[in-house]
């Protein structure tokens, strides 16, 4: 995975809608594509287009706003189904980094698997950026060392689970770490199958 | 120290835990469905394989067709996805409970009907409605594809550990109300993203007066309300559901493990840190307006009006949902005129679910039409032999086979641009049950009710005499 240190002065896109769950993000009927078939298209597909294919309006296919790699949306960003999906077409749309007051869950952490950094500010600041973008700022850098935003007069700070910050800035795979376990693991497992004996599937199946 | 239920979850799966709080926990049983195909790639490309087949099931229920069945599936883009995971499944040899099988059904209902879910276990699964399988008191909950992927390959996740939220019902709920009502309830009063970050326990004397049947749907709706998973503790409701499953324990093993499993409840002055109560007479039957969970209320209430609502951002999401769903504020809920009606999905699809709707809809006619698929292949047996089926298709509504179907519309059951359906999911989002389709969530009784009246209706006055 890309490591991501700083974003700098990268086209910036406000979405200010709250609730963006992960249907909206990308509609179930896109998700039978396999991933080499690239997502970006997908993304907030019935929020950019009408049934008829025509263009919305939306401030993501503003021709400013092309190339956005921050997006800066009101609270509760990515709630609802675990779709990783959302995530992909988020990344091969070329976002690398979603501000907002809040995020889902699953939806986070399926970000940072994919080096997408969910990047959590106060509601107060989200409508400080969200104001700016609206009103003319097209830019901001994002820097994950100092978990800082940069583009309003004043830096705009925002937190990230300590954990996630150090994978996403040295592009770490879970998989990797987990495997250099693999005996802490195995022994574990074998003392649970004597501990919890109920635990396995029954076997008269 | 005291723990509860979660903590004593946790502890017993936590194989290290590293300086910076991230645990290395193991995951007891893992079910994958068609979209899990991402996850598969992933192991394809990096060369590996499952490390434990034996506690990896697969169910295929997001893309089946819920009709038609004897004959190859119309759409390739479908079929595609059916085939990929019979053959992801046969190639890691992971026990598939297929299109084809007696006991195929949603992943979230087959689950616990065969036994594989059981209290004091971890269960995961590529679906963010896996929270439902907390209802035995197992610590479960939703992934995405690239911990599906980790899953497959370690039988381990990272985890952090989530914080505690005890929402207590106590006091017995009115007639005609049931865990879908009290579910809608705490979502509405915390909001879609009230319980983020959280691990919420359910207690009180309504929830253990609650069925299997009702915990399931309690547990299923704690994603809707942003919690990482549901679990009520396990008890003699527990142990009665699970006795005689195929893949639960047998006998002697089963007693001895009944012990483990009672113990797993929360010491009595354990700490959460976060609590939420309500009253059992408090709750009525609650349905959905607008565009999330949350955007629930009692049926006799009246559309909220955006200019009375103080917080600009709830305003702004409020006349944005009343748009999207064509209302106008203080219209009254019951007069909501319906297009379609569905009675389906891991919310609401189980036994239990589709006698209350009959108990409804017995001897009545639907005004609209509507699809009851049930949760499982078993279900839809058993029902069957009750003499439901009868009473749906003499309603007027289309009997068909399990599926997450009209849920979330993977398989080609969907509402036309504009229409609105009485639906018994767990998902009201702008889209979800087709582009442009207008879901309002409830029960299966309000649901069935809704069908007779043509529009939202309470259902007290029609199931009077017949509870």
């Amino acid at each position: 995975m890309e490591p991501l240190r700083r974003l700098d002065r990268a086209v910036a896109c406000p979405l200010p809608l709250a609730n963006v769950d992960t249907d909206q993000i990308i509609p179930a009927r896109f998700m039978k594509q396999p991933r080499q078939a690239g997502y970006g298209g997908f993304l907030l597909h019935d929020l950019r287009f009408g049934p008829d294919g025509a263009a919305l309006g939306l401030s993501l296919d503003d021709p400013a706003r092309a190339g956005a790699g921050v997006l800066v949306a009101r609270r509760n960003f990515g709630g609802g189904s675990s779709r990783e999906a959302a995530v992909y077409a988020l990344v091969d749309f070329g976002v690398r980094c979603v501000v907002a007051p809040s995020f889902g869950d699953i939806f986070a952490s399926n970000a940072v698997n994919n080096g997408l950094l969910p990047a959590v500010v106060s509601e107060a600041d989200a409508e400080r950026l969200i104001a700016a973008l609206e009103g003319g700022l097209d830019r901001l850098s994002v820097d994950l060392e100092a978990c800082r935003i940069e583009g309003l007069p004043e830096p705009v700070s925002f937190s990230v689970d300590p954990v996630w910050r150090t994978k996403l800035l040295n592009g770490w795979d879970d998989l990797d770490l987990t495997l250099s376990h693999a005996d802490a693991i195995r022994a574990w497992a074998e003392a649970d199958a004597e501990r919890r004996r109920w635990a396995r599937p029954s076997s008269s199946c | 120290m005291p723990r509860t239920l979660v903590d004593k979850l946790w502890d017993q799966h936590a194989i290290l835990t590293r300086e910076d709080g991230e645990t290395l926990i193991w995951i007891d049983r893992h079910f994958v469905h068609e979209g899990s195909h991402h996850a598969f790639a992933k192991l394809k490309s990096r060369g590996a394989r499952v490390a434990r087949p034996d506690l990896t099931f697969g169910v295929a229920d997001h893309y089946v067709p819920t009709r038609g069945r004897a004959g190859p599936i119309p759409d390739e883009g479908v079929r595609r996805m059916v085939e990929q995971l019979t053959e992801n499944t046969g190639l890691h040899g992971v026990h598939l409970f297929g299109l084809d099988d007696p006991r195929q059904g949603i992943v979230h209902v087959v689950g616990p009907e065969q036994g594989l879910t059981l209290p004091g276990l971890t269960v995961v699964c590529g679906d963010s409605h896996t929270s439902t399988h907390g209802a035995f008191g197992a610590l479960a909950f939703g992934i995405g594809a690239s911990e599906v992927a980790h899953v497959l390959t370690t039988q381990t996740l990272w985890q952090r550990k989530p914080k505690r939220m005890r929402i207590s019902v106590e006091g017995p709920l009115t007639p005609g109300v049931g865990a879908k009502d009290i579910a809608l309830t705490w979502i509405a009063r915390l909001g879609a993203d009230g319980a983020q970050g959280h691990a919420i326990e359910y207690a009180g004397s309504a929830v253990r007066a609650l069925s299997m049947e009702g915990r399931l749907t309690l547990c299923n709706l704690s994603i809707e309300g942003g919690g990482r998973c549901g679990m009520v503790a396990p008890d003699e409701t527990t142990l009665a559901y699970l006795r005689g499953r195929p893949y639960a324990p047998a006998g002697e093993a089963f007693e001895r493990a009944a012990g483990d499993w009672l113990a797993l409840a929360g010491d009595a002055d354990a700490a959460f840190d976060r609590e939420v109560s309500f009253r059992g007479d408090e709750i009525a039957p609650t349905v959905t307006w607008g565009t999330n969970p949350g955007d629930a209320l009692p049926i006799d209430a009246a559309v909220p009006d955006p200019e009375r609502i103080a917080d600009p951002g709830r305003a702004a999401h409020a006349r944005d949902a009343l748009a999207y769903m064509d209302l106008r504020p203080g219209q009254p809920l019951t007069g909501i005129r319906i297009d379609r009606v569905f009675i389906g999905s891991c919310t609401n699809a189980r036994i239990e679910d589709l006698r209350a709707a009959a108990a409804v809809l017995a001897g009545r006619t639907a005004r609209v039409p509507g699809l009851v698929s049930p949760g499982s292949s078993l279900v839809k047996r058993q029902a069957e032999e009750e003499g439901l089926d009868r009473i749906f298709v003499e309603a007027g509504l289309d009997w068909v086979e399990s599926g997450c179907s009209m849920c979330v519309g993977m398989n080609g059951d969907l509402l036309k641009p504009g229409e609105r359906s009485a639906s018994t999911t767990n998902r009201n989002f702008k889209g979800r049950q087709g582009p442009g389709s207008r879901t309002h969530l409830m029960s299966p009784a309000m649901a069935a009710a809704a069908a007779v009246a043509g529009h939202l209706a309470d259902a007290r006055p029609m199931l009077a005499g017949r509870l």
